[in-house]
């Protein structure tokens, strides 16, 4: 399915050894929406109109800020509790951690194996891969270029699945709702989980992933 | 250093920063960058009358899903029948409204905005138009919106809670819910058929059409 290849525009040949040169390189600006090159200092996209920008300068200082926010809350998220169960005159809180383990308890291991992988094997690995990556980035010469591309690629896709405890508090507790004895509302660790995913995401998506490469270009020539 | 070459014919890798020459695919090929493999290009034969009956399908039965009952509970005897929106409403007091808000955004509200910001890029050209203003503007926040509509996950949430409460109380799927299920399909569908690049060239085309009657 892949075939033709395009051809790099500076390849000596195409295929093995073929060194690729870049669109700063060639003193052109990509688009990073519709691909378009541009002449150099061109302001915007001539055919989407997305403002151009060689490397993103302010990108590690947004990554950092958004990251910083995503672990912030994530810390009230699992203290909090995240569903509070009422019955009659009793109150029964459980964070998202206990809440699990009750499920588990209960039987239900799959449902508490899901919700620990999504609330905590998520965020918890999201955390430590956007950190490392933009980290390696200010490192020029550390780590392979196609691992970090992949793994940037992962973190984009999975990091919104965390969300899905999220929904399952707010569906439960739409629907145990209904019924006169047993009320069951969100805890404040709810909120808190949320922003810490949307945080967490906003850091992800403000990675500028041509710095990985650029570090590899320095490092080999 | 040599004088920068001439950009046109050459395309640039979004995650990586590679020059190419732009590919010339034939529908259902696709071009990779050459370091890192990001596909470039990926045509496919579906016009853009078909992506935005596709997006239209998923707009009906997104606002089916959000008015039509989605679950019944029922327990000593009475039965009651719930809709997203009738979740929400009831659910909307004090801390809980930015909570519900979120929730209500991600599965419904930001795919029906996705849904009416393609047909308002798109739909002109279908039809033979000039682009109305703020097209670009319009495809590009569809685009940006993506990551944030998670009808799909809530999907998945829904079955987790269902099994969660399956003791607790009877529950039955109402129709709202297949419907949420088809528009996912449809959507991912969609998206799969979709080459964005395709789009931005003829919006372009159809800009500098509009521009040159005028
Ligand atoms: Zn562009």
């Amino acid at each position: 399915m892949s075939a033709p290849a395009p051809t790099p525009a500076a390849a000596a040949s195409p295929g093995e050894g073929a060194r690729v040169i870049t669109a700063r390189e060639a003193g052109l600006v990509g688009c990073r929406r519709c691909h378009l090159a541009h002449a150099w200092g061109t302001e915007r996209c001539t055919r989407c109109g997305t403002p151009l920008q060689s490397r993103d300068e302010t990108s590690l200082q947004r990554v950092w800020a958004w990251w910083i926010a995503g672990v912030l809350f994530y810390i009230p998220a699992n203290l909090y509790p995240m569903l509070s169960t009422r019955v009659l005159f009793t109150t029964h809180e459980a964070t998202i951690v206990e809440g699990a383990i009750q499920m588990a308890q209960s039987g239900a291991v799959g449902i508490a194996a899901i919700i620990l992988i999504a609330s905590v094997g998520i965020p918890v690995a999201k955390f430590a891969a956007i950190a490392w990556l933009a980290w390696s980035v200010q490192r020029p010469g550390r780590g392979d270029g196609h691992r970090r591309t992949v793994l940037y690629e992962v973190v984009e896709f999975i990091g919104r699945w965390s969300m899905i405890d999220i929904f399952v508090v707010a569906i439960t507790s739409a629907l145990v709702h209904l019924r006169v004895l047993v009320s069951v509302t969100p805890g404040p660790a709810a909120i808190a989980f949320a922003l810490s995913v949307i945080f967490t995401m906003l850091a992800a998506r403000s990675f500028d992933s041509r710095l990985i490469w650029d570090g590899i270009g320095r490092g080999r020539t | 250093m040599p004088a920068p070459p001439d950009p046109r014919g050459l395309v640039v890798c979004p995650r990586c920063d590679a020059l190419h020459h732009a590919p010339s695919l034939k529908a259902g090929g696709r071009a990779d960058c050459a370091r890192c493999g990001t596909v470039l290009e990926a045509p496919r034969r579906i016009s853009v009358a078909e992506v935005l009956a596709l997006s239209a399908t998923v707009g009906v039965l997104m606002l089916g899903a959000l008015f039509l009952p989605f679950l019944s509970i029922s327990s000593m005897g009475l039965r009651n029948d719930s809709s997203i929106i009738d979740a929400a409403l009831a659910f909307s007091t004090g801390l809980q409204t930015p909570l519900v808000l979120t929730v209500l955004a991600s599965i419904v509200l930001l795919p029906l905005a996705r849904v009416a910001l393609l047909w308002w890029a798109m739909a002109p050209l279908a039809f033979g138009g000039a682009p109305l203003p703020g097209a670009r503007a319009a495809l590009a926040l569809d685009e940006d919106l993506k990551p944030w509509a998670m009808a799909e996950i809530f999907v998945v949430g829904v079955a987790v809670a269902l099994v969660k409460i399956a003791d607790l109380a009877s529950l039955t799927i109402g129709p709202a819910f297949w419907m949420l299920i088809c528009a996912v399909l449809v959507g991912t569908l969609q998206e799969a058929l979709t080459d964005r690049s395709a789009l931005w060239r003829e919006l372009e085309v159809a800009r500098t059409r509009a521009r040159a009657s005028a």
